[in-house]
């Protein structure tokens, strides 16, 4: 699309700035907002650890008891800690932000965005509650 | 102008944000935490092996982490774009972001694969 | 009883005498009825008929008195001095637009960019008048009725990080606007909105900081307009992807 030019008389000197690099670290709700894209990091960082704890189990017994002592070391169960708080953040964020995409209808009523972040919370209730019954019973 | 290529991306972010919320808090804190601090007891390698050798267990993992790494890539590609101010870089950040994701979740089709 | 006073830091900018901004602080009266905008007046009355600001209404109507007030995008005119003690109070243009004389900004490329979203209702066939009016029930007023509020205040675009890196974002009113028109039971337009809305420019850059809504006087809700937008414009892609005989 082109936009026409207007010419404007009076040229005025205008004053512009220029968003600091570091703009997020200014507020709390920027710090909030960066916090929450920074758990992408996380979420990808445990992908990957889950799929090596996987690749063990192609590669017998040793391969996986070796994993299983790295995951017992400081370094990783720091890293780890870190990487659970932000995968939390990170769930709690999206299931509060749903709503805001999500626009449910039944009939004449318009469901209410509190009503949606619950169905999200019961469903991380439910897929939490699954996954632990698998693992625990394994 | 035309169109943007972004709904592509934005639904696998959109479906791994989904996903990766509703599993990898459990997962993390069982498999990651409570088992090796002991709270629960590790499975076996051959309980381990069983319980992810159902095509459907596979197929779910495949598609958690391959949607996982989906979701990172495009958020941080955005994060590198406002939190960095890199968007002069973009062509080398979509190959890097969206490119790993990829290269990722093939190599997770071929772990899991070999399961 | 002496009067208690409070000290407003004004963002002063004189082209004609300087390059750089300047702020100039300004003791005024603190009257538990004044809101900052009353405080703006005073001075300009008072004490220096040089501060230069927009203002109209006095009630949060018009949306011409947006400011920054320490570093908020707020109305100046709903902004109740009482609220900001002990002072210093600072005041500065709406961050994100560029700057022609202290409180003023120009806004030129917002107006331009509102336009570009076809902001009036767009039928394909034009209903006689004879025929009667378009009939419309709450519920389908209730879809659109929050976006038609808007005020063109601008303090969403100031609120917005992704406008301030991205001039070229069309920004949360704007598409909250396309919204309005969208969901109106009476539109036949949203094909033509989403071309221009679903191109790079348009919701794209949105990385949903939220603050749009935040600053929002009128419960707009910018960012649940756009994030609505990316999951219809996202349907409409895959749907023209997978389906390209579907139009
Ligand atoms: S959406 Fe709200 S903040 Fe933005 S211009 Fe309209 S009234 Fe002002
Ligand atoms: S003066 Fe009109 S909105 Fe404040």
């Amino acid at each position: 699309m082109s936009h026409p030019t207007r010419y404007r008389k009076y040229h005025p000197k205008l004053y512009r700035t220029r968003m600091p690099i570091f703009w997020w670290v200014r507020k709390w709700t920027h710090i909030h907002f960066i916090t929450r894209e920074l758990t992408s990091v996380f979420v990808a960082f445990y992908a990957i650890e889950l799929l090596f704890l996987l690749r063990t189990l192609t590669r017998g017994q040793e391969a996986y008891d070796a994993f299983l002592a790295w995951l017992q070391t400081p370094l990783a169960l720091a890293l780890n800690t870190i990487a659970f708080l932000m995968i939390a953040f990170h769930s709690i964020t999206w299931f509060n932000l749903a709503p805001k995409a999500l626009v449910i209808r039944v009939g004449e009523l318009r469901i209410p965005p509190v009503a949606i972040a619950g169905m999200n919370y019961a469903g991380w209730a439910v897929f939490s509650a699954a996954l632990a019954w698998l693992i625990l019973s394994a | 102008m035309k169109k943007s290529n972004e709904p592509l991306w934005w639904a696998f972010f959109g479906a791994g944000g989904a996903l990766s919320a509703l599993c990898l808090p459990a997962l993390l804190f069982l498999l990651a935490l409570a088992m090796p601090l002991g709270w629960i007891e590790t499975p076996s390698f051959e309980a381990a092996s069983g319980l992810v050798h159902h095509p459907l267990a596979r197929l779910f993992l495949f598609a958690l982490i391959s949607l996982s790494l989906l979701h990172w890539g495009h958020r941080f590609r955005f994060t590198l774009y406002d939190g960095l101010q890199l968007k002069h870089l973009e062509s080398l950040i979509v190959v890097f972001c969206y490119g790993g994701a990829i290269v990722g979740s093939i190599f997770a089709g071929f772990v899991l694969w070999q399961l | 009883m002496t009067q208690q006073t409070i000290a407003l830091e004004v963002f002063r900018y004189r082209p004609e005498e300087e390059h750089e901004p300047t702020f100039q602080t300004y003791e005024v009266p603190l009257k538990k009825e004044w809101v900052v905008l009353d405080a703006l007046n005073y001075i300009k009355d008072e004490i220096d008929g040089t501060l230069t600001f927009r203002w109209s209404c006095r009630m949060g109507v018009c949306g011409s008195c947006g400011m920054m007030i320490n570093g908020t995008p707020v109305l100046t005119c709903a902004a109740f001095l009482e609220t900001y003690q002990p002072g210093p109070v600072r005041i500065e243009p709406l961050a994100n637009f560029p700057v022609v004389r202290d409180l003023v900004i120009l806004m030129s490329d917002f107006m331009e960019k509102l336009g570009r979203v076809k902001p009036w209702i767009i039928t394909e066939k034009e209903k006689p008048v004879a025929e009667g009016e378009y009939l419309q029930t709450p519920t389908q007023l209730a879809d659109f009725k929050q976006y038609s509020m808007c005020i063109n205040c601008m303090l969403c675009y100031s609120a917005c990080p992704v406008s301030g890196l991205e001039p070229d974002f069309i920004g949360p009113a704007a598409i909250a606007l396309a919204q309005r028109y969208n969901l109106d039971s009476r539109d036949e337009g949203s094909a033509q909105r989403m071309e221009i809305l679903s191109q790079d420019d348009g919701i794209w850059q949105c990385t949903l900081v939220g603050e749009c809504s935040a600053v929002c006087p009128k419960g707009v809700d910018p960012a649940g307009a756009i994030q609505r937008y990316k999951v219809a414009s996202t349907n409409d892609w895959w749907r023209s992807k997978l389906m390209p005989w579907g139009k």
